[in-house]
């Protein structure tokens, strides 16, 4: 009996299919992660006007499957309890739309009612967005600090930990400067120097935003 | 050992070390001559003829394919041909039922006609009066001698003559009579003619439409046998026609593929509704496969229904499925191809829906967030218009299949021209390099003959004083080997 080479053929092609799907190689969901952090601390507070100009500019940019969270920067920020909202949007757009309103409700609420915080733990906030971004298991990270990245922690706070950033943005927003950054500009320098050796070491991609009408850098992917 | 340790036979002078070298070679040169020349000669004609041979493959491939080419073109133009002769029987045949058909009431009709014209022309025969019986008796009286005075026979003459007078009137009162109930006899006749001149005219309609058949049909025939006995004329007309209706049928594509995009955009966004705004197929939205895949299913549903309907001939399986299984056919697709279409303009409709949420979500985060969105009160004709397309798209590419198949028989045509085209160049090329590697074997003979001049002079010398007669030298058989 005579068998052509047509089954072979279809053979192989099946098999490397089969082994193509079965292959170790993670495959990277097209879903984005977005967590962001604002600082409630001292004056800071009144920036907070602009950060909800971002936070609705991100959510008119975030579509079904995304993942969304805003946590506020205060004393001890490693905490679920900072999570001033969060979200991750349904699989049809008329609820994700749905999902959006309600989410900007919370926000307006928060910054209403917000309250200054006496330290500025933004270490343990980044912390926190990264266990929540991998909780979300989205395929593209980023994590927004929209604060004048000055870390003051309390007495016996300890954020001297390495931060695991692999395959994260990390993008500092609206970096003001302080009134003792004016008298000697290297203190400002030193601390966005400080927080992207921080960021790198931690194998994440660093970027600062000052200028908040250029919102359509943010999410994009470096 | 670098190339300059070999190269500096005498360490201390380079220009004497090259000198050494080039007698070297020259000599050597010299000495190989023949072999060199017999060498080059044979690996340039190697070449040569491999170009060769393979230029011949080419062109046997190509006669084969402009054979098969030319037998693909008359099968197409003769099923083509007869496909519309038969069209054309069929059409003869269909107005010689339908006249056949009505023959006989057609007989009949203008036998009745013919009758009431014959009975009315009967009826208004033209009688002539007869003259009155005392006509004879009156003359007799009147060749009376008649004595001068009497006038008894004056007053017999006179009543006669009032009687006469009396009489004709009569006469033409009645002949009037007749004469005009004859004319309304005629006048009854006029719509008779009418109706046996309108059926005539109908006859006289259908055997020009026959007649007009025929000359198409006797052309038709006159291409057939042409196609039959594969005339140049033929496959010119044939190729030709090929070429256009390629270029038509692709035109008519490219429009038909704007159409599928349209569609395409209508119903993307509101298939994310159903399922899913983030899964991905393929590196591709899921919804958007989804859309896709609902357009290509319509289409594949317009082919068959084209099919079921003998408009056109893709699937052989489908054109000889019996007339009951195929009117089936035609009714399941096009049912099929409805809700399809229906669905479409739902989606349509939801697609509006969801561009109104999310214009309203973006407009309340955008800077002026909280400002109530006006409604266009328009803004209906726009949702109308969407439905209306969704709905009639589907039905619109279904006509794809049309051109689809023009463009599907054509192609083959036009790839075979194409491909002739290309083995032509590739043939042409290959002979070109053959003959240019030949060429420049013989260039490098005399290049090699260049190189060692001074000992070929000196032997052309030396050959001259000895008065002897030139020995046949390698050139001169190069020449010949030329």
């Amino acid at each position: 009996m005579k068998i052509g080479y047509k089954p072979y053929f279809i053979f192989l092609v099946v098999t490397s299919f089969f082994l193509q799907s079965c292959s170790d190689e993670p495959v990277v969901p097209n879903t984005r992660g977005v967590y962001m952090l604002m600082d409630t601390s001292g004056t800071y507070t009144k920036e907070l006007r602009q950060a909800q100009k971002v936070i609705n500019y991100i959510l008119s940019q975030l579509g079904p499957g995304d993942s969304f969270a805003v946590a506020r920067v205060d004393t001890g920020s490693f905490s679920e309890k900072d999570i001033v909202a969060k979200v991750t949007f349904q699989d049809r757009p008329s609820a994700t739309n749905q999902q959006k309103r309600v989410f900007r409700e919370q926000i307006d609420k928060f910054v209403k009612t917000v309250k200054g915080s006496a330290y500025t733990d933004i270490t343990g906030g980044i912390l926190q967005g990264i266990e929540f971004l991998n909780e979300a298991e989205t395929g593209h990270n980023t994590i927004l600090i929209f604060s004048d990245l000055k870390e003051e922690l309390r007495k016996g706070y300890k954020r001297d930990i390495p931060l695991s950033l692999n395959q994260y943005s990390v993008v500092a927003l609206n970096v003001t400067k302080l009134r003792s950054d004016n008298v000697d500009p290297k203190e400002y320098l030193d601390r966005l120097a400080n927080w992207r050796s921080k960021v790198e070491s931690g194998g994440g991609k660093w970027r600062v935003i000052n200028d908040m009408a250029r919102l359509e850098k943010i999410l994009k992917q470096p | 050992m670098t190339f300059n340790d070999v190269f500096m036979i005498v360490p201390s002078s380079t220009g004497l070390s090259g000198a050494l070298w080039f007698v070297l070679l020259t000599v050597i040169f010299y000495i190989a001559r023949n072999h060199a020349h017999k060498g080059i000669l044979s690996f340039s004609e190697a070449i040569h003829n491999a170009f060769r041979l393979s230029a011949r493959s080419v062109k046997l491939l190509r006669d084969i394919l402009i054979i098969r080419n030319r037998d693909v073109l008359l099968a197409q133009g003769r099923e083509a041909t007869e496909r519309i002769i038969e069209r054309e029987f069929e059409r003869i045949d269909a107005t010689v039922r339908k006249d056949l058909s009505e023959y006989p009431a057609l007989h009949r009709h203008l036998n009745e006609e013919v009758t009431a014209i014959d009975e009315s022309f009967k009826e208004s025969t033209d009688v002539p009066p007869t003259p009155p019986a005392w006509v004879k008796a009156v003359e007799a009286v009147a060749k009376i001698p008649a004595a001068k005075g009497d006038p008894t026979v004056g007053n017999i003459l006179e009543d006669i003559h009032q009687s006469l007078v009396k009489s004709s009137t009569r006469a033409l009162e009645e002949y009037r009579k007749a004469s005009s109930k004859r004319h309304q006899l005629l006048q009854k006749m006029m719509p008779h003619w009418r109706n046996v001149l309108k059926a005539l005219t109908q006859v006289d309609k259908s055997v020009n439409s026959l007649l007009s058949r025929s000359v198409t049909i006797d052309r038709l025939m006159h291409d057939y046998e042409d196609i039959l006995k594969g005339t140049e004329k033929a496959q010119r007309m044939l190729s030709s026609s090929s070429m256009t209706q390629f270029f038509i049928a692709g035109f008519v594509l490219a429009i038909a593929v704007g159409g599928a995009f349209i569609n395409f955009n209508l119903i993307a966004r509101p298939m994310s509704e159903m399922v899913g705004g983030s899964d991905m197929l393929m590196g591709f939205k899921t919804s958007s496969v989804a859309a896709l895949v609902i357009i290509l299913v319509e289409i594949s549903l317009g082919l068959f229904l084209m099919e079921s309907l003998r408009i056109t001939r893709l699937f052989p399986v489908i054109g000889a499925l019996n007339d009951k299984m195929r009117i089936k056919m035609v009714w399941i697709t096009f049912i099929f191809l409805f809700s399809l279409a229906a669905v479409e303009a739902g989606l349509a409709y939801m697609r509006e829906i969801l561009m109104e949420d999310s214009q309203a979500t973006l407009a309340l985060l955008s800077e002026s967030g909280g400002v109530e969105v006006t409604q266009n009160s328009a803004l209906w004709i726009t949702t109308a218009a969407q439905m209306g397309l969704g709905f009639i798209l589907p039905f619109a590419l279904t006509f794809v299949a049309i051109p689809l198949e023009s463009f599907i028989h054509s192609m083959r045509t036009v790839l075979g021209t194409a491909t002739v085209a290309l083995l032509r160049s590739l043939e042409w090329l290959l002979r070109l390099i053959g003959t240019l590697v030949r060429s420049f074997g013989k260039i490098f003979v005399h290049v090699y003959d260049f190189l060692i001049f001074l000992p070929l002079g000196i032997e052309k010398l030396l050959k001259k004083d000895g008065g002897k007669k030139p020995a046949t030298t390698s050139s001169s058989h190069i020449g010949g080997a030329l």
